[in-house]
């Protein structure tokens, strides 16, 4: 046996498998999307996915105290940002999202779905155990939580506001709030769907109802959901084969290389390719989630949980859109998708799991 | 709040509470991961038929190739009804993505005027999906050349090659033939199959076209191929050829059809013209006509208008629905049924310019003194057939006008008929609820009165009272007994000759003589009187008061081969204006040069052929339409 230098070891071989197999794999079905081109996704995309990895295992690499004490510093830079953005747009008039910077457009409400978890975590890792049940630990969080999804929403953008939401909403809950105050909060939110409803804005509205009977307009808004099941559905069990799929390449799939790439996969791999792709996420918040449980900090444990939850959301909502269960929000597929800035979401999620990870190694437990 | 007693919070417990929150969480997840895993089974491998025949009919488009319409021929093949090349643009709705800019593109490219925008923006809107729009037929070479060339930056325009409806002789078969045109929604309902709303796709309208359409439609043939979401063609996959409809014939001679269509000039009138062997129908004849060229075109609606507006009404078919009294062209039947009901032919009744019924006197048109029955056929003395009517009552000819087809409905191809009346006393009682009078029979016995028939009755009255046989007359190769008549060979002798001396010996007539050698024709001339005897006499004045013209005949008085009833709306007078057309076309059937000759100088005295004609007189009107402010004022 050859010793395995310690420098090799500490790198995580593993969660870079896993997080190269998916991506992988989106390679492949973007490489299909265009229409047997390594341009104009595949290519840029695999370059992203190396830099942002690079990053991840950067970020891997840093104290975890660091992320805790520039928790609230950084919340408020976001919200800033995010309140930049909307003055912008007011200015330039119309929906605005992102801040066009020269190099990047960088946007706040990405951002925003790490720092609310990270904010999140140091609010209740610093709070005394002895106030869980009481209000001091509510009405901050939900004011830490209500005015970014606030100004998401604003934008309008429904889908990173309900992104945000669940994530400081998860942190909340497994800080150990009384179970009951989710509930009965969940069951007044259920109650309030008309209103809430209500304030969306038209597009919204007709996104929701067409979620609801997609056939009602099987050419309009209601193709995008139509077009993406039957992609999923004539794919079968094995597919159509690679590079073999009519819906996506004769265009009747829109936004088949992004937001619907699953549609387009599941085309040409079927039911196979979506499992072993459903698999990969498995094994990817499998290992977060023992990250979590197995943090030395309360703060890592929250984070990590919240963290969890907001990979877990992307991938949920946008499978759940695909497969015609969910409305048409506009949530990619991490790391499958073509895009940035999800995937430089999903590696900061990554590498911030990775630091905890790191963490937990390095010390004893300690809650406080 | 509700206030219970809770263990004191302390870290360990916040510990335990995190672990099991999380695996809570976590379960949730895993649920939400296997019911996402379920879902997506479902749709792949419980639906997938469905989902595969959905992405199937995405990616394969199937367009309907309408099927060739069969011919309608003549009795030598000759075509009546053919089709021709049509090069066509049309618009798939659904693969129209700017609307705009496609619209005001083929605006400049073919020219097209307001109102074909507004047709197509009409049809746009009602139209869905891949249901193709028409937006021009029958394009010249440049201009679908001209679209072709611009079709990658024109998503949803589908040019096709595709083929028309074609009527050779144009405005001489219009009433024979009928017409195709798109079907209406109505007519889509009613069979919901999908070739009906496939631009091109033409069904029979009116006349054969409608009768014969299930055998003339064909099967339609359909072209696969793989198309991109914006409708580019990437592949043909394959194509199934249409099947064209089964050819009609007829048993007209497209010849003659022309001929005597042609031959009638700016008459308003009809002919038709039997064969006396079997009783085919050889020409079919109703001017003024339309073009059915343009009905399948799609009339405009100022051409429509036109024809409506027209006195001579071209959009009726008089030869079956144009009812007339028949006048004097009754005669030969009149005398077939007296000699029927024992009257001596060589009788001979003393005209004295006129019948004395009572204290009325029923005139005749001439005084001719001393007549035998031929003689008073020949010199159409009314008072001769008055004193016969007056002896036998009009009871006894009814029943021999009825042998030989008056009065009746024929089965005919296509046709919609009216016909007519032959009066008796039992009829007038059902009607008038009234007794016969002895005038009743008089005024019938020349053909007024309660007496109406088509021109079609009267060419079958002279081609039986020709061949002793009760021939029935077809459009189609159709089988009829054809029986001898039941009278008496003396009867149908007397009939001849009569007509025989009408035209060729001192007759009403002489001057239609045939200008052949040893062929000659028989015939009988008749003038119907449009109003009472009393108002004028018919002879000048406005057109539409003057007499009827008509005329039936068969040639050669030997053997006859042809017989025909002509009837000349207006036209003054049997001998007059209808017979000589009888003379040119029977000539033309004998010898078709010679007919010709004849034709073409009385159509240049006319001012063109029959197209010339209708496209000057139809230009005239659409000036005269557009710059009178009251185009219904006759001028």
């Amino acid at each position: 046996m050859i010793p395995v230098p310690p420098a090799i070891q500490r790198i995580p071989w593993k969660l870079i498998a896993i997080l190269a197999g998916i991506t992988g794999f989106g390679l492949l079905v973007l490489y299909s999307a265009a229409g047997g081109s390594w341009s104009p996704w595949a290519w840029q995309q695999g370059v992203r996915f190396l830099v942002f990895l690079g990053v991840a295992l950067v970020i891997g690499r840093f104290p975890i105290r660091i992320f805790e004490d520039f928790a609230y510093i950084a919340y408020i830079g976001v919200l800033v940002l995010l309140l930049a953005v909307e003055l912008l747009g007011f200015v330039g008039g119309g929906s605005q999202r992102w801040l066009n910077l020269g190099i990047i457009n960088l946007q706040p409400s990405e951002l925003m779905k790490v720092t609310i978890v990270i904010a999140l975590a140091r609010f209740y890792a610093q709070l005394p155990p002895g106030n869980t049940r009481t209000f001091t630990a509510l009405w901050p969080a939900l004011v830490m939580i209500g005015l970014p999804a606030g100004l998401v929403m604003l934008q309008p953008d429904l889908g990173t506001a309900l992104a945000i939401s669940i994530g400081g909403v998860v942190v909340m809950f497994v800080a150990g709030l009384p179970f009951w105050w989710f509930g009965s909060t969940a069951a007044a939110g259920i109650a309030a769907l008309p209103i809430f409803f209500s304030f969306l804005h038209d597009y919204q509205q007709k996104r929701v109802l067409i979620f609801l009977d997609p056939e009602s307009d099987p050419l309009g808004a209601g193709y995008h959901i139509s077009q993406s099941k039957i992609a999923i559905g004539s794919g079968g069990i094995g597919g159509k084969g690679f590079l073999n799929g009519s819906q996506s390449h004769l265009d009747y799939l829109p936004e088949g290389h992004t937001d619907f790439i699953f549609a387009t996969m599941a085309e040409e791999w079927g039911l196979i390719g979506g499992l072993a792709l459903l698999f990969g996420f498995f094994l990817l918040l499998r290992w977060s989630t023992r990250v979590a449980l197995k943090a030395r900090t309360r703060f890592g444990q929250l984070t990590a949980a919240g963290l969890t939850m907001t990979i877990f959301f992307y991938i949920a909502i946008n499978l759940m859109m695909v497969m015609g269960l969910a409305p048409v929000v506009g949530i990619p597929l991490p790391l499958f998708s073509y895009g940035g800035s999800s995937m430089l979401t999903i590696m900061t999620c990554v590498g911030i799991i990775l630091a905890i990870e790191n963490d937990s190694k390095t010390g004893s437990r300690r809650f406080h | 709040m509700p206030k219970k007693k809770s263990p004191p919070i302390t870290e360990a417990w916040r510990g335990i509470t995190f672990t099991r929150r999380a695996l809570v969480v976590g379960g949730a997840q895993a649920a939400v991961g296997v019911a996402l895993a379920a879902r997506m089974a479902y749709i792949s491998v419980v639906d997938n038929d469905r989902y595969v025949l959905e992405s199937e009919s995405n990616r394969v488009n199937l367009t309907l190739v309408p099927p060739r319409r069969g011919w309608i021929v003549d009795r030598h093949g000759k075509a009546l009804a053919n089709n021709r090349v049509s090069l066509r643009i049309d618009l798939i709705p659904d693969r129209l993505h700017n609307k705009e800019m496609i619209l005001g593109q083929l605006q400049t490219l073919l020219r097209l005027d307001g109102d074909a925008m507004e047709r197509i923006n009409r049809d746009l809107k009602a139209a869905s999906g891949f249901q193709p729009v028409a937006v021009k037929e029958d394009m010249t070479e440049a201009e679908y050349s001209s679209i072709l060339v611009r079709l990658p930056e024109l998503p949803g325009i589908a040019p096709q090659r595709g083929f028309a409806r074609n009527y050779p002789t144009g405005a001489a078969v219009g009433h024979l033939i009928g017409y195709v045109g798109a079907p209406n929604a109505e007519e889509y309902q009613k069979v919901k199959d999908p070739l009906y709303i496939t631009p091109g796709y033409k069904i029979g309208k009116d006349g054969l076209e409608k009768y014969f359409q299930e055998m003339l439609k064909g099967e339609p043939g359909a072209r696969r191929v793989e198309v991109t979401a914006r409708g580019k063609v990437v592949r043909d996959l394959s194509t199934q050829p249409d099947m064209q409809g089964k050819t009609v014939h007829l048993t007209i001679d497209a010849g003659l059809q022309e001929y005597v269509a042609r031959r009638m000039g700016r008459e308003s009138g009809a002919a038709v013209v039997i064969d006396c062997h079997n009783g085919d129908i050889l020409a079919f004849v109703s001017m003024p006509s339309f073009d059915p060229n343009s009905f399948s075109d799609g009339i405009s609606t100022s051409e429509y208008a036109w024809l409506r507006a027209d006195d001579h009404q071209p959009l009726i078919n008089k030869a079956t629905r144009g009812l007339y009294p028949p006048g004097s062209t009754l005669k030969p039947m009149a005398a077939i049924a007296a000699i029927e009901h024992g009257v001596d032919p060589s009788e001979r009744h003393t005209c004295i310019g006129g019948y004395r019924l009572g204290n009325r006197f029923f005139r005749c048109l001439g005084t001719h003194g001393s007549l035998d029955m031929p003689s008073a056929i020949m010199k159409s003395c009314n008072s001769y057939f008055y004193w016969l009517a007056h002896r036998l009552g009009y009871d006894a000819m009814a029943p021999t006008a009825r042998l030989l087809g008056l009065g009746e409905e024929f089965r005919l191809a296509g046709s919609n008929q009216r016909y007519g009346t032959i009066p008796d006393s039992a009829w007038k009682m059902r009607k008038y609820d009234q007794r016969w009078t002895a005038s009743d029979s008089l005024n019938a016995v020349i053909g007024q009165g309660y007496v109406s028939v088509n021109p079609l009755q009267l060419a079958v009255m002279a081609a039986r009272i020709a061949s002793g046989r009760s021939l029935y007359p077809r459009l189609v190769n159709r089988q009829f007994r054809n029986e001898p008549l039941p009278f008496s060979p003396e009867a149908l002798a007397v009939a001849r000759q009569g007509m025989d001396l009408v035209v060729n010996g001192a007759g009403t007539a002489v001057r239609s003589r045939l200008p052949l050698d040893g062929i000659t024709m028989a015939g009988k001339t008749g003038t119907a009187q449009v109003r009472g005897l009393r108002t004028g006499n018919g002879q000048s004045g406005t057109w539409k008061f003057r007499d009827h013209g008509l005329f039936v005949g068969f040639a050669p008085v030997v053997n006859p081969r042809y017989a025909t009833g002509i009837v000349i709306e207006h036209g003054m007078g049997g001998s007059r204006a209808a017979a000589p057309v009888a003379r040119d076309f029977m000539t033309y059937l004998f010898d078709r040069e010679k007919g010709m000759e004849a034709l073409e100088t009385l159509e240049a005295g006319w001012g063109g052929s029959i197209k010339e004609r209708m496209d000057r007189d139809y230009a005239a009107w659409k000036s005269g339409a557009s710059s009178d402010p009251d185009p219904g004022v006759p001028q």
